[in-house]
C-alpha cells in the first residue's frame, strides 16, 4: 500500500492506494479528482508548471502557466524553453504564448495582461477616476 | 483642512479582501464606494503569486494568483458607483469614519464615510523579529519580497539558498528558486511540524528532493558583503538551539518565511479592540469591529490559509456593511467565543445571537481523531494541525445562550507520531 497526499487542491486529502486484482484501489479521497490524481501519480505523474517570461520593452515579467498538467519528467525541459521566451506586448490573459511546450502537447498560456506601450502600469489604472 | 467628500463606503486596501468586499457591497446596492489602494496595481499580493491553487472553493476552478485577481478586477468594472483610487495612501481614520488620504494626483482628501471596511492585509515578519545573530550582509530576503523580485521584476537573488520557515510562501519559493536554477540546500522549520499545506510539502519539496529539517533554526549568519554561510542547529522542546549539534550550510541567499502579522496600524488609530490570538480586530458575525460602522475582513482580521476564504469572508463583510448602511443591523445581542482545549484562535470572536456564523478556527498543535465541540454542536476531525484552518458553520441552535459564551474546543484527540 502506498500513501499519497493529494495535491489537486489545497485540501490535501491523504490517500491510500492499494494494488488489487482489479486495478488500483483508492481510499481517502474527498472528491473524484483524487482518484484520477492517485492513478496518474502511480503510473505517469503530472504537474502544473507556472513561471514568468520576459516582455520586450518592459521591466515587468508576464506570468504564464501550462494550460493543463504536463509530465513531471518534462518540467526542467519546459523551464529551459520558458526562459528563452520574450513576448511582445500587448498580451491578453489566456493567450497562448507557446504551443506544445517541451513536446508535452500542452500549450503555455499567459495568466496576466500586458497592455502595449508603457506597460508598467496595468490596464486597471484607467479604472475609476472621478 | 482637506476638502471633505461624503461617500457611503470606504474600503481600505484593494487586495483580495478589499476587492471582494467592495464588489459585494456594490451588488447589495451601496452606491458611492471608494476603494483605496496604495500600490499602482490592484490585487495586493495576488499578482506576484504566479503559482496555481487559487479559486477552487470560490470559483470551483483552479487559477493562478494573477488570474484570480483578474476575475475581481472585471467585477469591479461593472459598478460605475465604485471608484478605485490607486497610489493613494490612507493617513488617518477617525472613529466617526473620516478617512484622510494622500496621493500625488489629488493631494490630501478627506472622505466622510457611512461605513468603513478595513482590508489592509498582513505583512511579513522580518529578520529583526526573530533576532538572528551574525553579520548584516546582502542576500537576506523575506519570502514575499523575494517573490516580488523574481515574479514581477524578473531578478534572481543568488545561486544557492537556505530557507528558514516552512509556511506556504517558504515552500512555494523553494520550488520557484529551484525551477529558476537556484540550489535550495534546505528548508528549516523551528517547529516539529510544517505550517504549510501538505500539498505544498509534496509538490514543492519532495518533488525536488529538497530536505526539510524540522525542529531546526539558523543560529548565525556569516558573510561580510554577501551571505557566505549560515549556521544551523536543532532545537530542544523549548526551542533553544542545541549548539553542539550545529552545522554550517554554505549559501549566498537566506530566505525568511517566518510568519505574517496582520497590518493594524490604522485599526489601532481608530481604537478598535484587537484579539491577541489573531493579531487582528475583534469582529462579530457581521465582521463589524468593536467600533460601530467599522468593519474588518481578510488577512487584516486573521491570516488565512486560502485566498478563497478571504474572498468569502470579505463578501460577507461587504454585504453586512451594505445592510448596516440601510439601517438593517441594529445593536444585537452577541456572545463571546471562548477558546478551550487545543484552540489557538477563533474568528469571528463575537457571535450575534440568531445568526448563522461560519467560523475559522485554528488548533494549537497537531492531533488525530479529535472531536470539535462548538457550543452544542460537534464534528469529527480526522487530522488537525495549526497550519490548516478548521471550518465550522455555527448554527443558532448550537448556542446555549444561558452560558454567556460559545465555547470551542477539540476533545479526545491524540498527538500523532
Amino acid at each position: 500500500m502506498t500513501e499519497l497526499t493529494c495535491i489537486v487542491c489545497p485540501v490535501g486529502c491523504r490517500l491510500k492506494v492499494e494494488q488489487g486484482k482489479e486495478g488500483l484501489k483508492i481510499i481517502g479521497n474527498g472528491c473524484r479528482r483524487g482518484v484520477a490524481y492517485a492513478r496518474d501519480e502511480m503510473t505517469a505523474p503530472k504537474r502544473m508548471l507556472t513561471a514568468v517570461v520576459q516582455v520586450a520593452g518592459s521591466e515587468r515579467m508576464l506570468p504564464v502557466k501550462t494550460e493543463t498538467a504536463i509530465p513531471k519528467a518534462k518540467i526542467y525541459a519546459a523551464m529551459e524553453e520558458i526562459k528563452a521566451i520574450t513576448v511582445s506586448p500587448p498580451v491578453m490573459i489566456g493567450q497562448v504564448i507557446k504551443e506544445n511546450l517541451a513536446e508535452s502537447g500542452v500549450p503555455l498560456v499567459a495568466t496576466g495582461t500586458i497592455a502595449g506601450e508603457g506597460c508598467f502600469k496595468p490596464l486597471e489604472k484607467s479604472l475609476g477616476s472621478e | 483642512m482637506p476638502k471633505t467628500k461624503a461617500v457611503d463606503l470606504v474600503v481600505v486596501g484593494a487586495g483580495p479582501a478589499g476587492m471582494a468586499a467592495a464588489v459585494a457591497a456594490a451588488e447589495a446596492g451601496v452606491e458611492k464606494i471608494i476603494l483605496l489602494e496604495r500600490q499602482a496595481e490592484l490585487g495586493g499580493i495576488l499578482p506576484q503569486c504566479i503559482h496555481n491553487g487559487f479559486g477552487l472553493r470560490y470559483f470551483k476552478e483552479e487559477l493562478t494568483g494573477p488570474e484570480y485577481a483578474h476575475r475581481f478586477v472585471q467585477e469591479l468594472k461593472k459598478h460605475p458607483g465604485l471608484k478605485v483610487k490607486t497610489e493613494t495612501m490612507v493617513v488617518t481614520i477617525t472613529p466617526d469614519r473620516k478617512v484622510v488620504t494622500t496621493s500625488a494626483t489629488e493631494g490630501l482628501v478627506c472622505y466622510q464615510a457611512g461605513a468603513v471596511i478595513l482590508a489592509m492585509g498582513c505583512r511579513e515578519r522580518p529578520r529583526g523579529a526573530i533576532n538572528i545573530p551574525g553579520t548584516r550582509p546582502a542576500g537576506i530576503y523575506t519570502a514575499g519580497s523575494l517573490q516580488y523580485l523574481m515574479n514581477i521584476e524578473g531578478f534572481l537573488p543568488g545561486r544557492s539558498a537556505v530557507i528558514l520557515g516552512s509556511g506556504d510562501i517558504g515552500l512555494i519559493m523553494a520550488r520557484r528558486l529551484t525551477l529558476e536554477g537556484v540550489r535550495v540546500k534546505a528548508v528549516l522549520e523551528l517547529m516539529p511540524y510544517s505550517n504549510g499545506l501538505n500539498r505544498n510539502i509534496v509538490q514543492c519539496l519532495e518533488d525536488f528532493q529538497i530536505p526539510l529539517y524540522l525542529s531546526h533554526t539558523v543560529t548565525e549568519i556569516f558573510g561580510e558583503k554577501r551571505v557566505e554561510k549560515v549556521r544551523v542547529a536543532p532545537v530542544d522542546k523549548d526551542f533553544k538551539p542545541i549548539a553542539e549539534k550545529g552545522f554550517d550550510l554554505s549559501c549566498d541567499t537566506l530566505v525568511l518565511s517566518v510568519g505574517l502579522i496582520p497590518e493594524n496600524e490604522l485599526s489601532l488609530q481608530i481604537g478598535v479592540e484587537l484579539d491577541p490570538a489573531t493579531g487582528g480586530p475583534v469582529v462579530d458575525s457581521f465582521y463589524q469591529t468593536t467600533v460601530e460602522g467599522i468593519f474588518a475582513c481578510g488577512n487584516v482580521a486573521l491570516v488565512h490559509d486560502l485566498v478563497d476564504d478571504v474572498s468569502t469572508e470579505s463578501a460577507l463583510a461587504g454585504r453586512a456593511a451594505a445592510a448596516y448602511l440601510k439601517g438593517e443591523i441594529k445593536t444585537k445581542r452577541w456572545l463571546p467565543v471562548k477558546a478551550g482545549r487545543n484552540i489557538r484562535s477563533i474568528v469571528p470572536q463575537r457571535i450575534v445571537v440568531g445568526q448563522t456564523t461560519p467560523l475559522y478556527i485554528r488548533a494549537r498543535y497537531p492531533e488525530r481523531n479529535a472531536t470539535l465541540h462548538v457550543g452544542d454542536g460537534q464534528t469529527k476531525q480526522q487530522v488537525v494541525s495549526p497550519g490548516e484552518t478548521i471550518y465550522y458553520t455555527l448554527k443558532p441552535e448550537d448556542i446555549r445562550t444561558a452560558d454567556g459564551w460559545v465555547e470551542v474546543s477539540l476533545e479526545g484527540g491524540r498527538v500523532h507520531d
